[in-house]
């Protein structure tokens, strides 16, 4: 319902399509395995989490939890069409919408035990992974980083705590205000997705 | 004649200052500033114009009477003072033009209704006139803006200034647009008028017949070039969005390579006499070349200042000196060959601002940013001026026809073009460009110094309808410098435009740009398409492997940008903590009303492997993190997930005591460092978070042999890292002294083979607290040495 906007048109689905097929060796269903064999992706320090996100039925619009091991197209296309820029005469409540989306697929790949909030620890894994290229000294300061971010969320979310009180994580509607400077709708994106003319599609030695 | 003048002005403007009580004073001191300025410009009128000047001339004689009265008495007698203006005329001018140009703008601040109707550049031109009208009242010949002088000396400041604070990701993200706008769009206006000029001429009833079309052609160049000192004074007042900004800015700065083109192009064709389609070919592959060439010079130069920038540890004090240095070679290297001066040093500065800033200290970027304003300031003010003096001194003719017809033609065009291109642009763009940003791009479109210099530079033999440029083009630049200058900020707020924003960027919108960044570069992959997230994420890496290694000293080289930023965040914070008084008002950046234990779920503890950290460095990110992030207290027992309610008040005041002391006792020996005074004996509590709060406190104890209480004890913020402490001591060396059982943090670390492992790390940690503190004068040449990202 939310992502209407986000459509895909029917060139894009072809050559998606042809991606599939090949990232897929021509199976019917895609596999973790299979999205790890790409060769770019070695050294994307989240590419655990980005592979996690396809297989993740929260992302599948069908109000499923947990993951899956394998996906067909239909769930290939569903998370690609995450990345898809709104259109340009949309209401501002349809961006609203469209910006919930996304943020809630950001949310998604940073929760990972899908308890509804992001812990401190999660964050920490987030930040560490995300530092994790830079060896010992990333992950000393990793711990910094996520504990000044979680403090920043809580300070601004929560505002004033008593020393007995307690920030359980970061909830969705919490991630929506932090994140608030970012113009997510517009900014998480691929440009491919927006061409109307065909693309040529990589070939990736396997 | 002083004081018919001064009394003439004076007339003047009481009568546009409401005689109210408040601005009465504004007034006199306004008044006073002019007083001070006819007073200045008494010898530099008569100074200015030819040598052997009438006033060095009237004290010649004087002197030259006192000699002879001392001849009458003496036969030689030694001339006490003498006199000798011709000597120092030079430099003396200058210095009073510079002089003059600053206390100018030093009046129109301390005149706010003033400046914020008019903007800066519309007075300082107003000023420019009547400076130019006075010395032309005492009958010299006014200075006019030497072209020399433009471009060698006042316009590359403000670029420079510009380039090296140019926001890099903003630029590249509307680059497309940019150069849109930059190249076609200064192209079509260049034609368009250049062209309806030539029609224009060419009617009856004009006496302008002998306007051909490549002059035209020529003027329609120079003219069409949307001028970045210009946009700068004004833009800079009305605080629009970033978007914005960035598109006509940015464009300002590229179309200096078209104008470059064009102008050399039209130039040579005059003289030439015949065009052919080569011609018009060798044109193009011109224009690549000046630009590309341009960038490629500055790129260079900036890459060379980064490298000599590696190097500069140990002679901080001239690493500001290269900076400029290089830059300036740059811009004439470029000069040297035709190639586009302005690119070039815009490619110098933000080629070498991020290896640099990693490598030269605090004080050295400090210098850096406040000697670019300065100097840009001053440039810019000295242009406006000589452009209102030099509208009165230049030869003018006046052709209504001519001049009406280049105002009308320059706005359709721009108008036109601006609707055209965003058009098209339009298909391209995610974030589309509204009609109310092409209002604003169309109407911030102005001209300025620089169309005048080109025009000015042109041979009068070649181009005997010079000096009629010459005048349009003055009208021209008054036109959009007054009208479109003042009106533009009404009409901004009339129209609603979406002003800057002047949030600070926090430490998770940070986290989540790099994510994304990796996020959309991974789906990238995955569709695999090398869209440009893949080509930058590429690029990075590149940078990151082999670029900083050799542009940036030692270990910086391989800091993450994200921990770099948090550095900078927490390095902010801390000067702005001791700047507050030293933790009785914390910073509003981090709201410290949360503090960790809020946040630290009651989980069993987890074992980390330790990791291999350099103890300065475990050090410095500790007290970072232990200064700033919020008012701690000492709840260590809950941290302590075995206990979950403890009272830490009494086990920790013992410690508390024992480590007053020590601090007593370091403070009589760093006494002359520190602003702070050590915390007095009061009770626990309050001790507590006068300490916890006191960034002072904690950096002393590390200094001294004495076996000192490290201070992640007392806060409670990273249990692990309490951990870590723990198991650093056990590990390696033998604590002196007690040893403390029972995950209690007080642990006394200090062993032989610590201590000497911390001694030369030791040296980062005093000189790093000095640099928050007020240093004495002994502490100066030592803080230097902190590189301005800790």
């Amino acid at each position: 319902m939310g992502l209407e906007q986000n459509e895909v048109s029917l060139e894009q689905i072809a050559i998606l399509h042809n991606r599939f097929k090949q990232l897929s060796q021509n199976e019917e269903t895609l596999r973790r395995d299979d999205l790890k064999t790409i060769q770019d992706l070695e050294s994307n320090p989240i590419r655990y989490q980005i592979i996690e996100a396809f297989f993740d039925r929260r992302n599948f619009q069908k109000d499923g939890v947990g993951s899956v091991e394998e996906i067909g197209f239909e769930e290939f296309l569903t998370v690609m069409s995450y990345f898809r820029a709104p259109a340009h005469h949309i209401t501002e409540e349809q961006r609203e919408e469209i910006r919930r989306a996304k943020l809630r697929f950001l949310f998604n790949m940073h929760d990972t035990d899908n308890d509804g909030t992001i812990t401190l620890e999660e964050y920490r894994h987030v930040v560490e992974e995300l530092l994790s290229r830079s060896g010992a000294l990333g992950r000393e300061t990793a711990k910094g980083i996520a504990d000044a971010a979680m403090l920043e969320v809580a300070s601004i979310s929560v505002g004033p705590m008593a020393p007995d009180e307690f920030y359980e994580g970061i909830t969705f509607e919490h991630f929506l205000k932090i994140l608030k400077g970012i113009e997510i709708e517009t900014r998480m994106h691929i440009r491919f997705l927006n061409m109307d003319t065909a693309v040529f599609c990589k070939q990736h030695s396997v | 004649m002083i004081q018919e003048l001064t009394s003439r002005l004076k007339l003047n403007f009481p009568a546009q200052i409401i005689p109210r009580y408040s601005c009465f004073r504004r007034g006199s001191m306004f008044i006073l500033v002019l007083g001070l300025l006819v007073g200045s410009l008494m010898p530099l009128g008569g100074a200015s114009g030819s040598p052997g000047s009438g006033t060095g001339q009237d004290e010649c004689k004087k002197n030259n009477g006192d000699e002879k009265n001392g001849n009458k008495t003496t036969k030689k007698s030694f001339p006490v003072l003498s006199l000798n203006y011709e000597n120092v005329r030079l430099p003396f001018e200058i210095s009073l033009w510079v002089l003059l140009a600053s206390l100018m703008k030093l009046g129109f601040h301390l005149m706010p209704r003033l400046s914020s109707i008019v903007p800066e550049s519309c007075l300082l031109i107003v000023v420019g006139l009547l400076v130019g009208g006075l010395i032309k009242l005492v009958g010299k010949a006014p200075p006019v803006l030497e072209s020399n002088i433009f471009f060698f000396y006042l316009l590359p400041p403000i670029i420079l200034d510009a380039g090296y604070f140019l926001p890099i990701r903003q630029f590249t993200e509307n680059l497309g647009t940019i150069l849109m706008f930059a190249v076609v769009g200064t192209l079509w206006n260049a034609f368009f008028v250049g062209g309806l000029l030539y029609g224009v001429c060419q009617l009856e009833g004009t006496n302008l017949a002998g306007v051909n079309l490549l002059s035209c052609l020529l003027f329609g160049s120079v003219i069409s070039a949307v001028d970045p000192v210009a946009v700068l004074a004004v833009f800079e007042e009305i605080h629009i969005n970033e978007l914005l900004h960035i598109l006509v800015f940015g464009e300002s700065l590229l179309n200096d390579a078209v104008t470059v083109v064009l102008y050399h192009l039209f130039e040579e064709f005059t003289n030439a006499g015949t065009i052919t389609v080569t011609d018009g070919f060798l044109g193009i592959v011109c224009f690549l070349v000046v630009s590309l060439g341009g960038i490629v010079v500055g790129a260079i130069y900036g890459i060379l200042a980064a490298f000599t920038s590696r190097f500069t540890s140990h002679t901080r004090v001239i690493e500001p000196l290269f900076i400029f240095v290089y830059s300036y070679m740059a811009y004439l290297s470029a000069e040297v060959f035709h190639l586009s001066g302005i690119m070039a040093l815009i490619a110098c500065g933000a080629v070498m601002r991020p290896y640099v800033e990693a490598n030269i200290s605090h004080k050295s970027h400090t210098t850096i940013k406040y000697f670019l304003k300065m100097w840009s300031s001053v440039s810019d003010t000295l242009i406006f001026i000589f452009l209102g003096v030099s509208t009165v001194a230049g030869p003018h003719e006046w052709n209504w026809i001519f001049v009406v017809a280049t105002l009308v033609f320059c706005l359709v065009a721009r108008v036109l073009g601006v609707i055209g291109l965003t058009f098209v642009i339009n298909k391209f763009r995610i974030v589309k460009l509204t009609s109310k940003d092409q209002f604003i791009i169309a109407y911030g479109g102005l001209r300025g110094a620089i169309a005048f210099s080109l025009v000015y530079l042109l041979n009068p033999k070649h181009f005997p309808m010079r000096n009629m440029f010459l005048t349009a083009i003055i009208t021209v630049i008054f036109f959009t410098v007054f009208v479109q200058g003042m009106t533009i900020r009404p009409l901004v707020d009339l129209l609603a435009v979406k002003k800057k924003q002047e949030t600070k960027r926090s430490i998770n919108e940070e986290i989540h740009t790099q994510f994304l960044d990796h996020l959309l570069t991974g789906i990238e992959d995955i569709c695999g398409h090398y869209g440009h997230h893949h080509w930058k994420d590429k690029l990075n890496r590149f940078n990151k492997k082999y670029v900083k290694k050799c542009l940036i000293a030692g270990e910086r080289s391989k800091e993450p940008q994200l921990i770099a930023f948090y550095h900078k965040m927490e390095m902010k914070q801390a000067i702005e903590l001791v700047e507050s008084g030293g933790g009785s008002k914390l910073p509003s950046a981090m709201p410290s009303t949360v503090s960790m234990q809020n946040i630290q779920p009651k989980k069993p503890p987890q074992d980390r492997a330790l990791p291999q950290l350099s103890k300065a460095r475990e050090e410095e990110i500790r007290k970072i993190l232990r200064t700033n992030l919020q008012r701690t207290r000492q709840r260590l027992r809950s941290y302590n997930r075995h206990t979950l309610i403890a009272d830490p008040f009494e086990d920790g005041l013992d410690e508390i005591l024992i480590k007053r002391k020590k601090m007593k006792e370091l403070e009589k020996k760093m006494n002359n460092y520190l602003t702070v005074p050590a915390p007095p004996a009061d009770s626990p509590s309050v001790a507590r978070a006068r300490l916890a709060s006191d960034p002072q406190a904690w950096g002393l104890k590390s200094v001294t042999e004495i076996p000192t209480i490290k201070v992640e004890l007392v806060s409670p913020q990273n249990p692990e890292s309490v951990k870590v402490v723990d198991e650093f001591s056990k590990k390696g060396s033998q604590p002196k002294g007690s040893e403390e059982e029972g995950g209690l943090t007080m642990r006394v670390p200090s062993s032989e083979k610590q201590r000497k492992d911390k001694t030369p790390d030791e040296e980062p940690q005093p000189r790093f607290m000095r640099c928050l503190s007020d240093p004495g004068p002994a502490a100066e040449d030592e803080d230097e040495d902190e590189p301005f990202l800790p």
